[in-house]
């Protein structure tokens, strides 16, 4: 939307990584097929690459994660750098220290690199506009905004099984109106030129407007699974159960869990994707997340790899720009 | 002091006088317009050539962080910063720290300003005890104090009941209520609903948070025939009923703030935080239609909903910041644009500042007829200056319009006959 995002220096190559909108094709595939050639590395006998070797990742979490912080820390930590986990919990209740003071605090110890995932939307952008010329900053989540890391490692385990997305009908189930991946997602996709992206959820969990995205808006599953490509499924929070957003998790399942005789509408061939972590029997019966076309793990695992790929992508920008060499 | 403000424009609206004269002061009063009164032998001469002399600002809304937030500004700094622009009177709301419902925080505000003497400084008490919604304040005798209203302090009262009642009790006093009509539940956001939000993953605040409210709040006005005024409108709709209620003779009127006929939704999509208020900044079509609301007179009075900030309170992730937009600088400059804009005549827009609000308080004040307190404001239209950070009188820097070329400087302002700001040549 803006002419230059704060997240592109002059030349229009990644500083920071914080949101998938404004991004190029060029920007997605690079990221992709520097991922794809890193995927290796986990099958050598020494999982490391030097490339990272003296620099100091932060992982600054301001919400619980397991699986995006650990595999944050296992990308830097396969490319030799040090890696600092800060979690940091904290309720609008209790204010600890602002948030720039703990920017100023950690920037003071020398680092190289943000991981953030924060309550805020914007909170990365926020980081991104405060921090010193040669931290990079990387999105792990900000709010309902963004987490472009998860859609980027989405869209890289949709490109090892359905390479040609122009031929793609892709559906993301549930709760779109408090999703960051399912902003994020629906950016790339577009992106890469997907044929059809639908959106699939009752009223509540859709937010305004939300068609201005570029997406096809179903509200119930029968319809929307209709001859699709791959499904992804959001988790659902319990916290929508009190802001009468939905009445139980039992209707919730029974509307829009996806379950084996609702996949059997989509293609015979169609992939079942899920962010994590995954709520049995709430949006998603065990047999289809267990089942044979299931690629959840793979996107943990392509998850590592993707991470390195945008690690050793910005901070090589930020290399090049502090020397002065052309990458 | 008896003073002559020479060959300015004089636009007074309330007299409809739009003519170069000579204004007479003497005693703190306007005693003449264009010909001098016998026996008149200035002790000062104020040449307005070129200039625009019009009635002192009055601001229907404006927090001045005082009594209880001092670290965001203070009385004294905020009615300086009025006087630098042309604003002659303030109203506060009561949402204060303590909250104006009984007559010593008045008092003491009122003492504080006094002191100050830059500004008058109004007052709208509480409705409702400490703004609670829930029991009545002590109405007559905060009238009795000096109140010029009294109002919910953009924290609407939400049980039908107690407003109902506290609209009558308020009538019952001849108090005009001012409601801020925004329903805390539906509006517990942070952006307009729409596509801006939606695309950055903002909570929305949908129209009918606003709309909602002033609908109720108009059956009940209909029932009781009690007099009051909406505060900072925000949408289309809202204009719409408020025009509606207006045709039907219902005794309403209302006011927008000033950042709503300049910015959209559309300037929260870098996530600044100086563009987070309350009510939202709503779509391209409800600014036109608040824009045609002002012109028309549905809209009577043009405020600047002035909150300072300390820059911490803006300077983290938007959600975390407090809303609010430092407007006081910027207002006249702000609404000279919208005269640029084709928007209204110059002496309609004055009367939005000056004549508008007072006829909405009750006040004889805002007009240059003979016998008028002298409150004045001489400016010249056609000087620019760029808003900086330098160039803001306020002690809160949270705007949004850092950067604008704003039209209208202003020289002179009077303060009850009395120079209360005079622009050195080089400065703002």
């Amino acid at each position: 939307m803006s002419t230059t995002h704060i997240q592109l220096d002059a030349q229009g190559r990644l500083l920071h990584f914080l949101t998938i909108e404004g991004l190029t094709y060029h920007h997605l595939t690079e990221i992709l097929d520097t991922a794809e050639s890193l995927r290796g590395v986990a099958e050598r006998r020494v999982k490391k690459l030097p490339t990272l070797h003296g620099k100091t990742v932060v992982n600054l979490f301001f919400e619980a994660s397991t699986r995006t912080r650990t595999t944050f820390e296992l990308a830097a930590k396969r490319l030799s750098a040090d890696v600092l986990n800060l979690n940091i919990a904290t309720s609008s209740a209790v204010k600890g220290e602002s948030l720039l003071d703990t920017l100023r605090n950690i920037e003071a110890m020398q680092c190289d690199m943000f991981v953030m995932r924060h309550p805020q939307s914007g909170a990365a952008e926020f980081m991104a506009r405060y921090v010193k010329p040669h931290i990079a900053v990387l999105n792990a989540g900000d709010g309902r905004h963004a987490h472009p890391t998860q859609a980027m490692l989405d869209v890289f385990t949709i490109r090892r099984h359905k390479p040609d997305f122009p031929s793609l009908q892709i559906a993301i189930v549930g709760d779109i109106l408090h999703s960051r991946v399912a902003r994020s997602l629906i950016h790339a996709l577009s992106i890469l030129g997907a044929g059809e992206i639908r959106v699939i959820a009752p009223r509540t969990l859709l937010p305004a407007q939300v068609e201005d995205l570029g997406v096809r808006v179903f509200h119930h599953l029968a319809d929307g699974l209709r001859d699709v490509d791959v499904v992804v499924m959001l988790r659902l929070q319990r916290e929508r159960m009190e802001g009468a957003l939905l009445p139980s998790e039992q209707e919730f399942f029974q509307q829009y869990g996806l379950t084996e005789e609702r996949l059997a509408l989509t293609k015979a061939d169609a992939i079942v994707m899920h962010p994590g972590p995954i709520n049995r029997g709430v949006e998603i019966d065990s047999h289809v997340a267990d089942g044979p076309r299931s690629v959840i793990l793979e996107q943990v695992t392509n998850g590592i790899a993707v991470r390195m790929a945008i690690m050793s992508i910005t901070l090589g920008h930020h290399h090049a720009r502090l020397t002065g060499e052309e990458t | 002091m008896r003073t002559v403000i020479q060959g300015g424009r004089v636009i007074d609206p309330a007299q409809q006088t739009d003519r170069v004269a000579d204004l007479f002061i003497a005693e703190g009063r306007i005693v003449g317009l264009g010909r001098s009164p016998s026996d008149f032998t200035p002790e000062q001469v104020i040449d307005a050539h070129h200039h625009i002399v019009c009635p002192g600002l009055i601001d229907l809304c404006a927090r001045l962080r005082e009594p209880g937030q001092e670290h965001k500004a203070t009385i004294a700094s905020e009615t300086r910063a009025a006087a630098a622009r042309g604003v002659t009177t303030l109203v506060c709301p009561p949402d204060t720290d303590p909250v104006i419902d009984e007559p010593a925080v008045l008092e003491w505000i009122r003492r504080r300003a006094k002191f100050a003497g830059q500004a008058r400084v109004l007052a709208l008490g509480a409705l409702t005890y400490r703004l609670r919604g829930e029991r009545l304040a002590e109405m007559a005798a905060l009238k009795e104090a000096g109140c010029v209203g009294v109002s919910d302090g953009g924290r609407p009262v939400t049980n039908a009941r107690v407003l109902r009642r506290a609209l009558e009790y308020a009538a019952t006093f001849d108090l005009t209520v001012f409601l801020t009509p925004l329903d805390p539940e539906l509006g517990n956001g942070l952006a307009h609903e729409g596509p801006v939000a939606t695309r950055m993953g903002l909570p929305g605040i949908p129209v009918a948070a606003e709309t909602g409210m002033i609908a109720r709040d108009l059956e009940l006005i209909r029932d009781l025939g009690v007099r009051v005024h909406f505060g900072r409108l925000s949408s289309a709709r809202a204009v719409e009923l408020i025009a509606r209620a207006q045709a039907e003779g219902l005794p309403v009127t209302a006011d927008v703030a000033i950042h709503h006929l300049h910015l959209t939704d559309m300037d929260l999509t870098q996530f600044d935080s100086r563009c987070h208020v309350r009510p939202p900044l709503r779509g391209r079509r409800d600014q036109e239609v608040l824009r045609t609301g002002l012109a028309s007179g549905v809209l009577t009075a043009l405020c600047s909903d002035h909150q300072p900030h300390e820059p911490d309170a803006k300077q983290a992730p938007l959600g975390d910041t407090e809303p609010g937009i430092a407007g006081l600088d910027t207002l006249l400059g702000l609404s000279l644009r919208l005269v640029q804009d084709g928007v209204l005549p110059l002496p309609a827009l004055i009367e939005r500042l000056t004549w508008g609000p007072a006829r909405i308080l009750g006040l004889d004040s805002g007009h240059l007829g003979v016998g008028a307190r002298a409150d004045v404001c001489v400016f010249d239209p056609e000087a620019h200056w760029r808003v900086e950070p330098g160039s803001l009188n306020s002690r809160g820097q949270n705007s949004p319009f850092l950067d604008w070329e704003l039209p209208g400087r202003v020289t002179h302002t009077l303060l009850e006959g009395r120079m209360v700001y005079e622009s050195t040549r080089f400065g703002p």
